[in-house]
C-alpha cells in the first residue's frame, strides 16, 4: 500500500500542510529541527495511533490550539480510503473513513499499515518494558484490528479494578463487598488478558525466525538474536511453537489472579497481567539489555522493526497489502556497508519514507521523490517536490538557511 | 458576575448533567426573556416532580403512586423480572412491547471508578423480592457497556444458587452503549432472543 496525500492541521509545527507522496522512495530533506520528523510520526500515527517519540498526544498538538488532524489517503492496489483522525489529547480520538461521520479511533486500525525505524528503537532493547509491550501491540492491531478492542477493553477493565483494589487499601477498609466484586472483575479482566496474551504470542511466534535472519544479515555476526515473552502469567513465558488457546489462558489468568491475591491487596493495584508483561531480547545466551554494545543494541532494534514488516507482509500476502516503511534520519547513524544493507532490505516496500538531514546520508541506490521541509518563523512547510538530486543539492543551502531558531524535533 | 437572582439561576442550571457554563448563561437568558406564563409553566412542572413523583416501593421505577402503574398491572406476569439499571430503560423496553413481566431497577451499575459498588445499588432490595415473590425467571437487562455487563456477572453470581431461571439480552445491541438509545426492533429482538445463563455456559 501507499500513501498519495498526506494533510496536516496544526499538528506540531505545521498549521496546515499539504503533503503529495508517491509510490516507492519519498525522501524528506531538511535540517535538523525544521519538522520533518513530524511528518514521519504523523505517517505512523494513521497506522498505530500514537507518537514514536511521547507517550501521550498532548505534544501532537501545536501549541494554543486543542485540536490536530492528521488525513492521509490510502491506496491498495485500485482501491482508495481517506482516514482523518481527530487527535483530541485528553479525549478520546475520533477517526473519519471516506469522509464519513466520525466513530472511535480504534476502528481505523488495519486500513494503513506502516513501519516506523527511528532513532529512538534504541530503547527497545535498552528502554522499559513498556516500549516493548507498545511494540508487540502495535504489531497485533495491525494484523487482528479487532484486537484493538480486546486492548480498550482490557485498560478499561484494569481501571475499574484498580479502583476497587486501592478503594479497600486501608486497613480494615477491605469489606466483603469488595471481595465478590473482585470476583467479577477477575472474570473480566482475565478474558480480555486471555485475548491480548494470545495475540501478543502469535504474533511472537511469526516475528521469532525474521527477527534472527534480519539480525544475522545486518550484523554478519556469530551470536543469534532471539526473544522470549515474559509473562505475570507463568505459564505464557517463554517461546511458543504451539501457543495456548484463550480459554487455557483464561484458566491460567484467573490462577495468576487468586496466587497474586495478597500481594495485589496490599499494594492496591493489579501485579497480573499483559499490562505487566515483557518481552526479553537475547543475543546469544545473554539479555540484550545491560549486554549487547551499542552497535549490537541498535542492529537489534533495526531487525525487530524489519521483522516487524516482514511478518505484517507475510500476514496478508496481496502485494497490495505491504506495509509502508518509514525509516526516520536513521541512515545518519549507519556505516556506508550498512546503508547498502538496509537499502538492499527495504527494496520490497512498496512505499518508502526517508527523513534525512543532508543528501549526502542517503545511500544512492535510493532515488526517488525528494520533497524539501523547511521552516519559516515555527512553522513547518514542505516545498516543491524535486525528481532530480543534483537540483535539491543547489537549493539544500537556501533551506538551511530558514531553520535557525526553530525546535519541536 | 449577574445580580443575585440571575446569576444563581446560572449556578443552578450549571449544576445540571451536559450544560456547561456558557449554556447555562444561555439558558438563563432565554428565561428571561420567555413569556411569564411558559416559565411558570416550566417551574410548575419541575416543582410536580419533585413533589408528585417518587419511587415506586416494589420496583424502584419512578411513579406517582406509592405502587407504579407496571406493578399494579394485573395483567402483569409476576413470574418475570427485569432488572436494569434506570428508570430510562423501563421507558426504552416498555416501548417494544415485547415484554410482559415486572422491573427491577437498580438505580446504577458497579463502578469502583465512581465509588459504586453493589452496596450502593439496590441489590439487597432485589433479594428480598426473589424471596417473597413467587419469580421463575429473572432477566438481566443491564446496559451492554463494561460496568453493565461486570453488574450482570455479579448479579449471575449471587442468584445462581439461588435456583431462578437467570437470562441474559441477546446480543446485537451495540456495544459499549446505552439500552435507552437502542432502537425499538434491536432492543425488541435482544429481550426475544435472551440466552438463559448456565444452559450454555
Ligand atoms: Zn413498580
Amino acid at each position: 500500500m501507499y500513501l498519495s496525500h498526506l494533510s496536516l492541521t496544526n499538528y506540531r509545527s505545521y498549521e496546515q500542510a499539504e503533503i503529495e507522496l508517491k509510490p516507492g522512495p519519498n525522501i524528506l530533506i531538511g535540517a535538523n529541527g525544521v519538522g520533518k520528523t513530524n511528518v514521519a510520526e504523523a505517517m505512523n500515527y494513521l497506522a498505530v495511533q500514537h507518537s514514536h517519540r511521547v507517550s501521550n498526544d498532548h505534544p501532537l498538538v501545536r501549541i494554543g490550539q486543542t485540536q490536530a488532524l492528521a488525513r492521509g489517503r490510502v491506496h491498495r492496489g485500485e482501491q482508495a480510503v481517506s482516514i482523518e483522525y481527530e487527535i483530541n489529547p485528553g479525549k478520546s480520538n475520533r477517526v473519519a473513513i471516506n469522509r464519513g461521520a466520525p466513530q472511535a479511533a480504534r476502528q481505523a486500525y488495519g486500513i494503513f499499515k506502516a513501519v516506523l525505524f527511528a532513532p529512538e528503537d534504541i530503547e527497545l532493547i535498552s528502554g522499559q518494558p513498556d516500549i516493548r509491550r507498545r511494540f508487540m501491540d502495535d504489531l497485533i492491531v495491525q494484523m487482528r484490528p479487532a484486537l484493538g478492542d480486546a486492548r480498550r477493553d482490557y485498560d478499561r477493565v484494569l481501571r475499574q479494578r484498580n479502583a476497587l483494589l486501592k478503594s479497600g487499601r486501608k486497613p480494615g477498609s477491605w469489606t466483603d463487598e469488595h471481595e465478590s466484586t473482585l470476583a467479577v472483575w477477575n472474570e473480566h479482566l482475565a478474558r480480555a488478558a486471555a485475548r491480548l496474551i494470545n495475540g501478543r504470542l502469535h504474533a511472537l511466534r511469526l516475528l521469532a525466525a525474521p527477527t534472527s535472519e534480519v539480525y544475522a544479515e545486518l550484523s554478519n555476526g556469530n551470536k543469534p538474536a532471539g526473544f522470549a515473552y515474559q509473562s505475570t502469567v507463568p505459564m505464557a513465558t517463554g517461546q511458543h511453537a504451539e501457543v495456548p488457546d484463550e480459554a487455557v489462558l483464561y484458566t491460567a489468568i484467573v490462577e495468576a489472579l487468586e496466587e497474586a491475591y495478597q500481594s495485589e491487596r496490599d499494594r492496591g493495584v493489579t501485579l497480573v497481567g499483559p499490562h505487566r508483561d515483557d518481552l526479553v531480547v537475547t543475543l546469544g545466551p545473554a539479555p540484550a539489555k545491560g549486554f549487547a554494545s551499542h552497535g549490537e543494541t541498535w542492529s537489534l532494534a533495526l531487525a525487530l522493526r524489519l521483522a516487524s514488516y516482514r511478518v505484517l507482509a507475510k500476514d496478508d500476502p496481496n502485494p497490495d497489502a505491504r506495509p509502508v516503511l518509514i525509516l526516520d534520519d536513521v541512515f545518519a547513524e549507519l556505516d556506508a556497508a550498512r546503508r547498502a544493507r538496509l537499502a538492499e532490505m527495504t527494496r520490497d516496500a512498496e512505499q518508502l519514507i526517508i527523513t534525512a538531514a543532508v543528501s549526502a546520508d542517503i545511500p544512492p541506490e535510493l532515488t526517488g521523490t525528494h520533497i524539501p521541509i523547511r521552516m519559516r518563523e515555527g512553522i513547518s512547510s514542505s516545498g516543491e517536490h524535486l525528481e532530480s538530486l543534483d537540483s535539491l543539492k543547489l537549493t539544500e543551502a537556501n533551506y538551511f538557511e530558514d531553520a535557525e531558531g526553530s525546535s519541536d524535533e | 458576575m449577574y445580580d443575585g437572582a440571575v446569576q444563581s439561576l446560572i449556578d443552578e442550571l450549571g449544576r445540571l448533567p451536559g450544560i456547561g457554563p456558557k449554556s447555562a448563561q444561555r439558558i438563563a437568558f432565554h428565561i428571561l426573556e420567555a413569556s411569564e406564563s411558559d416559565m411558570i409553566a416550566l417551574a410548575d412542572a419541575i416543582t410536580d416532580v419533585k413533589t408528585k413523583i417518587r419511587l415506586c416501593e416494589i420496583c424502584f421505577n419512578v411513579s406517582e403512586h406509592k405502587v407504579c402503574a407496571i406493578c399494579r398491572d394485573e395483567h402483569r406476569d409476576t413470574g418475570l423480572m427485569c432488572v436494569v439499571e434506570e428508570s430510562q430503560d423501563v421507558i426504552a423496553i416498555e416501548r417494544t412491547r415485547t415484554y410482559n413481566g415486572r422491573y427491577h431497577v437498580l438505580g446504577g451499575a458497579i463502578n469502583p471508578i465512581g465509588g459504586i459498588g453493589p452496596d450502593q445499588l439496590r441489590v439487597r432490595e432485589l433479594l428480598t423480592r426473589l424471596q417473597d415473590e413467587s419469580i421463575s425467571e429473572v432477566i438481566l437487562a443491564t446496559n451492554p457497556n463494561l460496568e453493565g455487563e461486570a453488574t450482570a456477572t455479579y448479579l449471575t453470581r449471587m442468584l445462581s444458587p439461588v435456583g431462578i431461571t437467570l437470562s441474559r439480552l441477546a446480543s446485537g445491541l451495540p456495544v459499549g452503549g446505552d439500552l435507552e438509545y437502542a432502537d425499538e426492533v434491536t432492543l425488541g429482538r435482544a429481550f426475544e432472543g435472551r440466552r438463559k445463563l448456565g444452559e450454555t455456559l
